[in-house]
């Protein structure tokens, strides 16, 4: 080419600008694994949907996966897409909320048979952002990335698609609600009853306040550099405590512990009537 | 060596007819057991195992669409006396019109296909609901779980708070009916005497197995990994929420309600004694006038009239009102109420845990 190449980034569509950014629930990440573990002997990686929704400032939200079968070779890749489609269906009749928003796979990096199955799911999706999910950990870390892809075209020409990462959050605040714990082991024995899930918040906050403790002594004494960002934070968690008389805040406190008390009190009561009107109920006899 | 090459011989020879001897007696047992193998009654569920992805995939379900109740197919294994949960499915939420019942079993039988295409377990075990408030136990729920068995031998119920867990706590709960209880069920025995034959109360309903959770090893890898560096999590804070009034409050207006049915329960066993006594008296009355006519005819000479009637109305049995009600409805009020004294104890130390960084 005697002219010096132009490369021609596509001008944003009015429909819709790529994604910017992605959140990720852990729901699609077990789900990944989970058929990662049961992929025939013969597949390398396992490739699936993504399912979820595009919020207004330009994050996507996935919030659901299925897999789909497909077969790879050395220059071929097909795709079993009436299952796709199935599936799809089917999971819109349950959520019809969730959309396709791209696709996932696993192992490292893009390789060359994503770029045939990244068009695929182009025609099903404008800008669907492609996850990689690495189980083989060949990093010696767990890499989730996700990419979306430019197209890159010389002139007329379409010379590549360019895979650009996006930033993921993999904050994953159900798979908090749920417990870490749970979902971190291999085996938990029982799921943690109520006592015990308070037992440890508290002692999870004691801790904390013993962190706060020990760093204010040593900024006091002088064996740390404050920093005032931590000590103006310190303060406004400190002051963020309703200020009460001491007398109010008695009132209240007895207040409500008498409440507590009554619902306890009735609770039993109930129990005590249920178990008497049970005993009645089928030792009496009229014959 | 002569002599050592002989000697096994016949020590074998002796070993085997001692086998043989022993044999009819051991190969009889080994029949026995061949034979009853079938017939022994399956090993008692003790546990119940659900994969991680299977109580997540639950709990997203539950979350979107509370506090609709929505229902959804487990899938898994039966192992022994673990039954293992590996996979579930939402079911769509369905008006009710009489073409659904066909999509329904379309849907289902499509998913199906389509897990067992990527190695999915196929097997269903049982079914998860969503509930508001511990109001599950209803004639639906058992007629439900006697059509479920009716085609798999095992089969568990697994029951989500949606309204617990927004107070951190982990509200899965997996729950049977006993074995006795479905006999009875089946051959519609749930009457006074056969109930107390078989010491059946209303807490022999339903039985719960406890949940264990696991992983694998490829899953929980990555957990280690992403778990955040904060050293409190979403579910800390729930827990240490000092507003649990609403919770409560709904709580008692469903004991209240519940306390109602079940008076007006008891209200009907009243009335049925009552018709069966004065039944009985009616009885009385009529064989003593019976009678009477028996010996005034036998003082005429005539033939004594049968001491039974049928055809007279006050000889018709009175059907005793089932008490399946009645036990569903305690069932929920005992629910109900260790619901309440389990949060009013969180909320104890809650209160004082307040106290304490006040009074610092």
């Amino acid at each position: 080419m005697a002219t010096s190449p132009a490369l021609l980034f596509p001008s944003p569509s009015s429909a819709s600008s790529p994604p910017s950014s992605a959140r990720v629930e852990a729901v699609v990440l077990f789900n990944v694994c989970d058929s990662y573990v049961r992929r025939p002997d013969q597949a390398d990686r396992v490739i699936g949907t993504l399912l979820g929704s595009l919020l207004p400032d330009g994050t996507v939200h996935v919030r659901n996966s299925y897999v789909v079968p497909h077969s790879e070779s050395a220059d071929q890749v097909a795709i079993d897409i009436d299952y796709h489609h199935n599936m799809y269906a089917s999971h819109q009749k349950v959520n019809p909320k969730e959309v396709i928003v791209g696709w996932f796979s696993t192992g490292f990096g893009v390789s060359g048979g994503s770029t045939l199955i990244h068009e695929f799911y182009s025609r099903e999706v404008q800008n669907p952002i492609h996850l990689t999910v690495d189980t083989g950990f060949t990093r010696g870390e767990a890499s989730i990335k996700a990419y979306i892809s430019s197209n890159l075209s010389l002139g007329d020409r379409h010379l590549a698609a360019q895979f650009q990462e996006i930033p993921l959050d993999l904050r994953m605040i159900e798979a908090e609600k749920a417990g870490f714990e749970i979902l971190k082991s291999t085996m938990v024995e029982k799921l943690p009853n109520d006592l015990e899930g308070m037992e440890s918040s508290m002692e999870k906050l004691y801790i904390l306040i013993d962190e706060i403790y020990k760093y204010v002594d040593d900024v006091v004494e002088g064996r740390v550099a404050p920093d005032n960002r931590i000590g103006r934070f310190i303060s406004d968690s400190v002051a963020s405590m309703p200020k009460l008389s001491p007398a109010a805040f008695d009132k209240l406190f007895n207040d409500k512990i008498q409440d507590n008390l009554a619902l306890v009190y009735l609770s039993s009561i109930t129990r005590t009537q249920i178990s008497i009107a049970e005993k009645l109920n089928t030792a009496a006899q009229v014959l | 060596m002569a002599n050592r090459k002989g000697l096994p011989k016949p020590f074998l020879c002796l070993a085997l007819v001692i086998l043989y001897a022993a044999a009819p007696g051991g190969m009889r047992s080994f029949l026995q057991a061949v034979s009853t193998v079938t017939e022994e009654a399956p090993t008692p569920l003790r546990v119940v195992q659900m994969e991680g992805l299977a109580v997540l995939k639950i709990i997203k379900h539950c979350e979107e669409f509370a506090p609709a109740l929505v229902t959804g197919q487990l899938l898994g294994l039966d192992v022994g006396s673990v039954l293992e949960v590996t996979n579930c499915f939402p079911f769509p939420i369905r008006e009710e019109d009489d073409e659904a019942d066909a999509d329904g079993a379309n849907y289902q039988l499509e998913m199906m296909r389509c897990l067992r295409e990527v190695n999915v377990d196929n097997n269903t075990i049982g079914w998860y609901q969503s509930c508001l408030l511990g109001s599950f136990q209803t004639v639906e729920l058992i007629e439900t779980f006697m059509n479920y068995q009716e085609s798999i031998r095992r089969c568990v119920c697994i029951v989500y708070y949606p309204s617990r867990s927004s107070q951190g706590v982990l509200a899965l709960k997996a729950l049977k009916l006993t074995d006795s209880f479905m006999d009875l069920y089946r051959n519609n025995g749930l009457t006074g005497e056969k109930l107390r034959e078989k010491k059946l109360s209303w807490v022999d309903i339903f039985e719960e197995i406890p949940i264990k959770v696991s992983n694998s090893a490829l899953v929980s890898a990555f957990m280690k990994e992403l778990e955040p560096e904060s050293p409190v999590t979403q579910c800390d804070f729930d827990r240490l929420k000092l507003s649990t009034a609403p919770f409560m409050e709904r709580n008692l207006e469903f004991l209240i309600g519940c306390m109602d049915d079940l008076s007006s329960e008891q209200n009907k066993f009243q009335y049925y004694y009552r018709n069966l006594s004065r039944q009985q008296s009616q009885q009385q009355a009529w064989l003593q006038k019976r009678r009477q006519e028996n010996m005034a005819r036998k003082a005429a000479g005539e033939e004594p009239l049968p001491e039974e009637d049928p055809s007279n109305p006050i000889f018709k049995p009175i059907p005793e009102p089932s008490r399946l009600e009645g036990y569903l409805v305690t069932n929920q009020i005992s629910s109900y109420c260790n619901h309440i004294n389990g949060v009013a104890g969180q909320n104890f130390s809650r209160l004082y845990l307040m106290k304490a960084l006040h009074e610092e």
